[in-house]
């Protein structure tokens, strides 16, 4: 195996002086989908944010493709290929879904070819193009972040909390869209408080709880007991 | 009718010159979250620029347009974005306005130097002068249709801008959420420089607009930007279009009041009260109607992060220092000159003034930019009453003021940040336009105040003034105190901190904002009420609550100490003015640029300079090094082996910038702390060893080199020892992501960056 893609080691993250993460390590390898999954308040939006350069860690490293590029703002690491899909929708509200695609252009793409690759995959985007982002249905707005992330072609992708507040015939919809991203030889770290949704398309699974890496290893080995255990917080 | 039509024209011209400035307001404030104050000042630099290269420097009209408006201005927007504004983010927005009215004096400082006013410039022409063209039969100007013109253009290119190019999109996209627009690998950081520039351009267009219809002078320019605000409220501070209407509405206002009042039916005064400065009170009346109009702000949930910190005061030490205050101006007022006193009094006067900030802006954190205003009632309440001057009469206008301000909060209670504080700056205008030019008032300009009548004691010295009114501030600072101990403080900072969840707690915020306003006014009121001398109407104009405002918040508006700080600088300032008259110039742009600074230190300078002396306590080596050096340069004076001007120097660049230094340093690793250490010695050699009386030839340059030296090496040796190790792997732009780097191109790599220590 060549070295990992993407590598946490031993971060620490605060917000003011309360510590939320306290020395995680994490690897993904080339190509590897990796679950991280783990209750509410565990950290997982918060690892999400140092490994997309928008939090700085108070120390430890994260090194991408091999080299550590802790400190990096985020809007570098974004045009270098690290798509990140953030909590919420990762949408602008108040723009139209053409100017949302729009501002996808910075990643170094053309804006038709962003449109075509869209509008192929999410025909109900293309009959939306001029609407405001904010104004679509949650399924939408979520195809549109995920568009981002498929036209774009990024080298890693991650994911947070892709389902939060939609139906599982959505939530489906869209794991089959990050399946494909995948297939396609992406790196992908999808966050997920739920683990039947993600297990699937995962090869990996990490499980974060109180700050810190409780488990980790291979998805199908990652029984219910496990989980059910970190969840209630034994 | 022709002459509706012809009115209805110069209203909407008027408009259009008010369109292009509001739209610059409203760019940098959707993109950046602050309200630029300076806007309209910068639009007057630009409007002087212009006339330097067109008519003293002769070039021609498309090159000086160009080098103005395409060169300078967009140079000047990145310049302040990227050196002043950007240092603000996360601080509150007291601290971001009082920033931009650093940026206001500053560059009124500036133009003041630079384009003197008694150098007559009248020549200012306006495009194609004397061209007309008959529409409908009615003769427009050139300059007029040009100006129609540019808003129309302005309106288009924004339009454009804004909706078809991706920089436009990503300057929307900054406003709805800022880290999303960093994840699609945008750059917020030259998006703001990019509206900064473009905005500054629109003032300066607007500027140079205007001084073709008015003259080329100074205030009329920066204050029609008010009219400006107006319009930009009405849009809501975002919404382009609707401030564009404004504009023209406010244009169209201004015209048509002209218009009538010329009529013969148009009445002269109401009840008694002159209404001559009722036109350029229209656009405040309009922005005070705009701001009422606003749907109330929403609570803000959740604790406001802000860098500015301050600690509860302490009683023995707040007794101590007012004890002290006191007994200090006892000493020194017994050696000072007849004028010197006069001026010290005034500190003393700007410094209650600056007091009656602290429990409203500093702990309620609510923003009035019309501290004066109440001053200056409470000069008229004073002099009116009867009792001329006891302690009764005090207290009378003290408490009539006090409900004054309450009352002037009451329909501005529902606003906050911002529009509160427009809302203060209109009161403001509206009271010095309205109450302070009235024969009720202020007569024909002077009335005066009598001074206080404490029994058994005459009053009648400067030093007598003098000392009563150190310890007016030392009674009402301890009284600042006391509201910061009670209940009422904690409410106070409650309402700071989380409006949202104070509410939810049960708090009457209405109660707390209204207290706090009336404190405030109250606090103001006496320092007008103690005047005990002839004042005139234009010490408590608008404008000069601006500087006070400004050195309130850099001396700490969160600690009684900022503001005798504060206070006592403005006053210093103008001593400055007057001792060295060299250095008219520098005191001009003095606030300003300390203000700039602000983001780097939002809890004021007072409590920098004190928590890096705070920090000495108990390092007795420290310190001993710290007192020896001081002496050093003491007996190299006696000595006669330096110069008075290098032991003054040397003296001020060892407190200010050497021993605030010296824990940093302490603590830094070791190359970091001798290369600090180096850096600063080197800072000392220099400012002992130039021959300063000869090398530099007057008083003012000195102090500017003395200010350089200190922000060369102070402020360097800080970053020295503060910094941690920088090899910052900050742009992976040159790494991709899809191959490893050898170890061959990481040494290159890091060899090209200069990052191997
Ligand atoms: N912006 C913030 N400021 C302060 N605390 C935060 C912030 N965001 C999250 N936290 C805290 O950090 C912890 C982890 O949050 P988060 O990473 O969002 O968890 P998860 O995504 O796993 O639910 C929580 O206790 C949360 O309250
Ligand atoms: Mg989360």
């Amino acid at each position: 195996m060549t070295n990992p893609i993407l590598e946490l080691r031993n971060i620490r993250a605060s917000y003011g002086s309360i510590e939320v993460l306290h020395g995680v390590n994490l690897s993904i390898g080339r190509g590897e989908v990796v679950a991280l999954l783990g209750p509410n308040g565990a950290g997982k939006s918060t690892m999400i944010k140092v490994v997309s350069g928008l939090l700085r860690p108070t120390s430890g490293q994260l090194v991408v493709g091999g080299r550590d590029v802790t400190g990096a703002a985020a809007n570098a690491l974004a045009r270098t290929g690290l798509c990140t899909i953030p909590e919420g929708r990762g949408i602008f509200p108040n723009l139209t879904v053409r100017e949302n695609l729009l501002m996808a252009t910075y990643s170094g793409h053309k804006l038709s070819d962003i449109e075509e690759s869209t509008y192929t995959r999410f025909p109900r985007l293309s009959e939306r193009r001029t609407q405001l982002a904010g104004t679509l249905s949650g399924g939408e707005q979520q195809m549109l972040s995920l568009a981002r992330a498929l036209a774009t072609n990024p080298v890693i992708l991650l994911l947070d909390e892709l389902s939060m507040g939609l139906a599982p015939l959505i939530v489906a919809e869209l794991y089959q869209q990050v399946a494909a991203i995948a297939a396609e030889g992406v790196s992908v770290l999808v966050v997920e408080q739920f683990a039947r949704t993600v297990l699937g398309v995962a090869d990996q699974a990490v499980l974060l709880a109180h700050g810190k890496v409780q488990v980790s290893g291979k998805a199908s080995e990652i029984g219910e007991d496990v989980l059910a255990g970190a969840y209630l917080g034994s | 009718m022709q002459e509706l039509l012809t009115f209805t024209i110069i209203g909407l011209s008027t408009g259009a010159i008010y369109a292009v400035v509001a739209s610059g307001l409203v760019v940098t404030y959707t993109t950046s979250g602050i309200f630029n104050l300076a806007h309209g000042a910068t639009g007057m630099l630009a409007a002087f620029t212009y006339w330097q290269l067109r008519f003293d420097w002769n070039l021609p009209a498309p090159i000086a347009l160009f080098i103005t408006l395409f060169v300078l201005c967009p140079i000047f927007g990145l310049v302040t974005e990227r050196f002043v504004m950007r240092g603000l983010q996360g601080t509150s927005e007291v601290v971001k306005l009082s920033v931009t009215v650093a940026l206001f004096a500053f560059m009124i400082g500036i133009a003041n130097w630079i384009w003197p006013s008694d150098s007559s410039r009248e020549a200012f022409l306006k495009f194609y002068e004397g061209n007309k063209v008959s529409i409908f039969g009615i003769n427009i100007s050139w300059h007029k249709l040009i100006t129609f013109g540019c808003a129309i253009l302005v309106a288009i290119v924004l339009r454009l801008l804004l909706f078809r190019t991706r920089m436009g999109v990503a300057m929307r996209a900054v406003v709805d959420d800022r880290a999303l627009t960093e994840l699609n690998g945008g750059r917020p950081d030259r998006v703001a420089i990019f509206a900064w520039a473009l905005s500054a351009m629109l003032a300066g267009l607007a500027g140079i607009l205007l001084a073709g219809e008015q003259q080329l002078n100074i205030e009329p320019l920066v204050f029609l930007v008010i009219n400006a605000y107006a319009a930009a409220i009405i849009g809501r501070l975002k919404n382009l279009p609707m401030t564009f209407a404004g504009a023209a509405v406010l244009g169209l206002l201004d015209a048509y009041y002209l218009q009538f009042s010329d009529k013969s039916w148009f009445p002269q005064s109401i009840m008694g009260f002159g209404i001559s400065g009722m036109r350029a009170s229209i656009p405040t009346i309009v922005l005070f109607i705009a701001l009422l109009a606003l749907p109330q702000s929403r609570l803000r949930a959740g604790v406001v992060r802000i860098r500015e910190q301050n600690k509860m005061p302490a009683w023995n030490t707040s007794l101590l220092g007012a004890v002290s205050l006191i007994a200090v101006v006892v000493a020194i007022s017994g050696m000072l000159t007849r004028s010197n006193t006069l001026l010290l009094l005034n500190g003393f006067t700007f410094a209650i003034v600056a007091l009656s900030l602290v429990p409203l802006t500093g702990y309620a954190g609510q923003m009035s930019l019309a501290p004066l205003t109440f001053a200056g009632l409470g000069a008229i309440a004073m002099s009116k009453l009867p009792g001329d001057g006891n302690l009764l009469t005090l207290i009378a206008a003290v408490v009539i003021v006090a409900l004054v301000g309450a009352l002037v909060a009451l329909p501005a209670i529902r606003l906050s940040g911002i529009y509160l504080a427009l809302s203060t700056a209109a009161f403001a205008v509206l009271v010095t336009k309205l109450i302070f030019n009235q024969k009720q008032t202020f007569m024909s300009g002077n009335i005066s105040v009598p001074v206080l009548d404490i029994p058994f004691l005459e009053i009648n010295t400067p030093r007598g003034r003098l000392i009563l009114a150190s310890i007016a501030f030392s009674v009402l600072g301890l009284g600042v105190v006391a509201i910061r101990r009670s209940r009422l403080g904690r409410r106070l900072i409650a309402l700071k901190d989380s409006p949202a969840a104070a509410a939810t707690l049960g708090m009457s915020l209405t109660r707390t904002k209204l207290a706090a306003f009336a404190i405030s006014a109250g606090i103001a009121a006496c320092a007008g009420a103690l005047a005990g001398d002839k004042v005139s109407p234009q010490q408590y104009d608008f404008t000069q609550s601006l500087p006070i405002v400004l050195l309130t918040v850099v001396g700490g508006v969160g600690t009684v100490g900022g503001a005798l700080f504060g206070g006592l600088m403005l006053g210093g300032n103008s001593v400055l003015a007057t001792v060295v008259p060299t250095l008219k110039n520098v005191t001009k742009i003095l606030p300003g640029t300390i203000g700039v600074t602000l983001g780097r230190n939002p809890s004021g300078a007072a409590n920098q300079i004190a928590d890096a002396y705070r920090s000495l306590t108990n390092r007795w080596s420290l310190l001993a090094f710290a007192a020896a050096g001081a002496i050093v340069i003491w007996i190299l004076d006696a000595q006669y082996v330096i110069s008075h001007w290098a032991f003054f120097i040397a003296g001020v660049f060892w407190i200010l910038a050497v021993t605030p230094n010296l824990v940093g340093i302490m603590q830094a690793t070791r190359t970091r702390r001798i290369i600090a250490s180096i850096y600063l010695g080197i800072g000392v050699i220099v400012s002992i060893s130039i021959d300063w009386d000869n090398a530099v030839d007057s008083t003012g340059k000195r102090l500017i080199a003395l200010i350089l030296l200190i922000a060369l090496f102070g402020v360097g040796a800080q970053r020295v020892a503060e910094n941690a190790p920088r090899i910052h792997r900050s742009s992976p732009d040159v790494i991709g992501l899809t191959k490893d780097f050898t170890d061959e191109e990481l040494d290159h790599a890091e060899r090209e960056l200069g990052v191997v220590l």
